[in-house]
């Protein structure tokens, strides 16, 4: 690969589009489509931005995060309290407010999401230090529910009501946009030398310390930009719909994982086709309600028998044992 | 200081039963290093197994008494040993020499479809669990009150703890379990039959779950399809704590975990039980990755 110069007009260029691309499939899902298909995508694309990021940590670096969930959580709380007490007084746009002028509050609260989320993210990536495999993976696990937990105690933002008065600012046109800005930078990413010291943790990451890869850097970073990312996606869904502590369950995160895996680990289109058929899966099996998620559970295990590689996964990647 | 034994009795009966379950997380993980995420749904069948035994047999009922008590534990212990038979049989075997992953994604399958085929099968509201033993309070030295049911979870737990430490440390089966756990290749060139000792570790670690599961039923007597998620997640979670792999481990972690929450219960706020048990084994990892007893692997390069 040739490095290309970069190019300031060409990139504004790009984000031009990207943005018109965002707000023309709005118009047409507006138009087009029931409501209820609507949350559907919504719903998919804010699932396609969870798992591409989750992706980065698992598929990518090789580590091994079960707390997902949890930065989606410090994102969606951190902006969300943002809105409800912080823009009114900055910017002095009330609740009710829309177009244009919701924009730039939007997009500064999921800003404070993303990084609130970020910083957790560093704080969840540091013992990667002494930790490896399953045991960071329980600390992860045990990160998203301290979490929730906590959230759950904090008067300001409802805890165990619910946060309610946020004002539904999030359309399918900002879901598209951010799943396209996370997909942009990790594909931008993975091609820099940086996503090369990523794999190259993967891989073997003994070999790679040797190699003069500071594995623990990498490791955290990983961690920080991944939970960026979960966090502005749980920005966007408070912003959509009822917010509670229990849309960040363990199970939550088990969602992600198993997006990532079924997708291809380490396969940015693996994810978001994970992310899209696993959540539009349940919904085709409505016709069998009560059976539908016996289905789903012996598919997903059919396939990791059949197909364990995921459907995008490549088998070259396979590790040793 | 009452209170303080109080919450210690409660956390010790409470402690016993992640004990349980852990120990069966421990085991297995020491054999395939597989997180079985499924073990605490089996815990859950097997509080459904004592159910359906009690209610056909009028254990719960007209005729309960001791031995029918046993029978009906028993009875929901060899239910869900088959079913961890089955469960490694169908769905692990087919993965073992894939990646750990694929392994995980496997288990939280089997894990789904054994609480949604619950949800279908049992249905989604709570079921009373009989009174297999009639309740009663005793009041101990310093007024601590503890009911008989705590000290028979205790009791019952103590012994079955007991008998699988003297299953794994003097027969035959139990030391080819050791050596599988050591190093599964060396094992088979052994001549040791690998997969029959994976079944048989199965089979006891989920009879100690549907064990841990009947004990439950008889102290808190509301069982549901959803109930294994929590207490399956903190008896990992109690495994890790303890050194996953080791035995004792998992009886200590577990014996922590549940004297940790009583105490957060009684002292902060029962809001926080659900954290504590995550924030204690935090600051464990931190100090010893391999846990409170694990052994410390050293890296190969």
């Amino acid at each position: 690969m040739s490095p290309r110069k970069f190019s300031f007009a060409r990139g504004l260029l790009w984000v031009a589009a990207a943005i018109a691309l965002a707000l023309g499939v709005d118009r047409l899902a507006v138009n087009w489509v029931n409501p209820y298909f609507y949350r559907i995508l919504v719903l998919c694309g804010l699932n396609v931005m969870l798992a591409l990021s989750l992706n980065l940590v698992n598929g990518i670096t090789g580590q091994f995060s079960i707390g997902h969930a949890g930065f989606m959580a410090v994102g969606a709380y951190a902006s969300a309290a943002f809105t409800v007490y912080a823009v009114p007084r900055l910017f002095g746009v009330d609740a009710d407010a829309s177009g244009l002028a919701i924009v730039g509050p939007l997009l500064l609260a999921l800003l404070v999401g993303g990084l609130t989320s970020a910083i957790a993210g560093f704080l969840v990536g540091l013992p990667s230090m002494r930790l490896r495999g399953d045991y960071l993976a329980i600390v992860t696990l045990g990160f998203g529910e301290i979490i929730r937990v906590a959230i759950l105690n904090i008067d300001a933002v409802g805890g165990a009501r619910g946060f309610a008065g946020i004002p539904r600012r999030t359309d399918l046109a900002w879901v598209i946009a951010g799943a396209l800005a996370t997909w942009v930078v990790l594909r931008n990413l993975l091609r820099s030398y940086h996503g090369r010291a990523f794999l190259a943790i993967r891989e073997d990451e003994i070999a790679a310390e040797a190699l003069g890869v500071p594995t623990t850097r990498y490791k955290v970073t990983a961690f920080v930009i991944a939970a960026f990312f979960a966090g502005v996606a749980g920005g966007l869904f408070a912003h959509y719909t009822y917010l509670h502590t229990n849309s960040f369950t363990f199970m939550k995160s088990i969602e992600v994982i198993v997006m990532v895996v079924l997708g291809g680990m380490g396969s940015l289109l693996g994810s978001v086709l994970g992310a899209t058929v696993l959540t539009a899966l349940p919904e085709a099996l409505r016709f069998a309600s009560s059976e539908r998620l016996i289905i789903y559970s012996l598919l997903l295990i059919v396939l990791m028998i059949a197909r364990p590689q995921g459907i995008l996964g490549k088998t070259e990647g396979k590790r040793r044992k | 200081m009452q209170e303080l034994f109080q919450q210690l009795a409660n956390g010790i009966a409470w402690g016993s039963i992640y004990a349980l379950i852990a120990l069966g997380y421990t085991m297995v993980y020491g054999i395939l290093r597989l997180i079985n995420f499924a073990h605490g749904d089996v815990y859950m069948v097997g509080a459904f197994a004592a159910y359906y035994i009690a209610s056909a047999t009028g254990a719960g009922g007209a005729r309960a008494s001791l031995p029918m008590a046993l029978l009906v534990l028993l009875g929901a212990m060899l239910v869900s040993a088959l079913l961890g038979m089955l469960i490694e049989f169908f769905a692990y075997r087919p993965v073992r020499r894939s990646s750990r992953l694929t392994a995980l994604i496997t288990a939280i399958g089997v894990s789904l479809f054994l609480e949604n085929a619950g949800l279908r099968l049992f249905g989604a509201d709570p079921k009373f669990f009989p009174q297999l033993i009639p309740p009663r309070r005793i009041t101990l030295a310093g007024g601590v009150i503890v009911t008989n049911h705590q000290i028979t979870v205790v009791a019952v737990s103590i012994l079955l703890m007991i008998a699988l430490t003297l299953f794994i440390q003097r027969t035959r089966t139990g030391k080819a379990m050791r050596a599988v756990a050591f190093n599964r290749d060396a094992a088979s060139l052994m001549g040791i039959p690998v997969n029959r000792i994976i079944t048989i570790t199965f089979a006891i670690g989920s009879a100690l779950a549907a064990a841990a599961g009947v004990l439950v039923g008889l102290t808190n007597p509301k069982i549901e399809p959803l109930m294994g998620i929590m207490p399956g997640i903190k008896a990992f979670v109690a495994a890790v704590l303890g050194g996953i792999g080791s035995i004792p481990g998992a009886v200590i972690g577990g014996l922590v975990m549940g004297v940790s929450e009583y105490l957060v219960v009684g002292y902060v706020s029962s809001t926080y039980r659900d954290a504590i048990a995550f924030v204690i084994l935090i600051l464990v990892l931190l100090i010893r990755p391999a846990g409170l007893l694990g052994r410390n692997v050293a890296e190969k390069v």
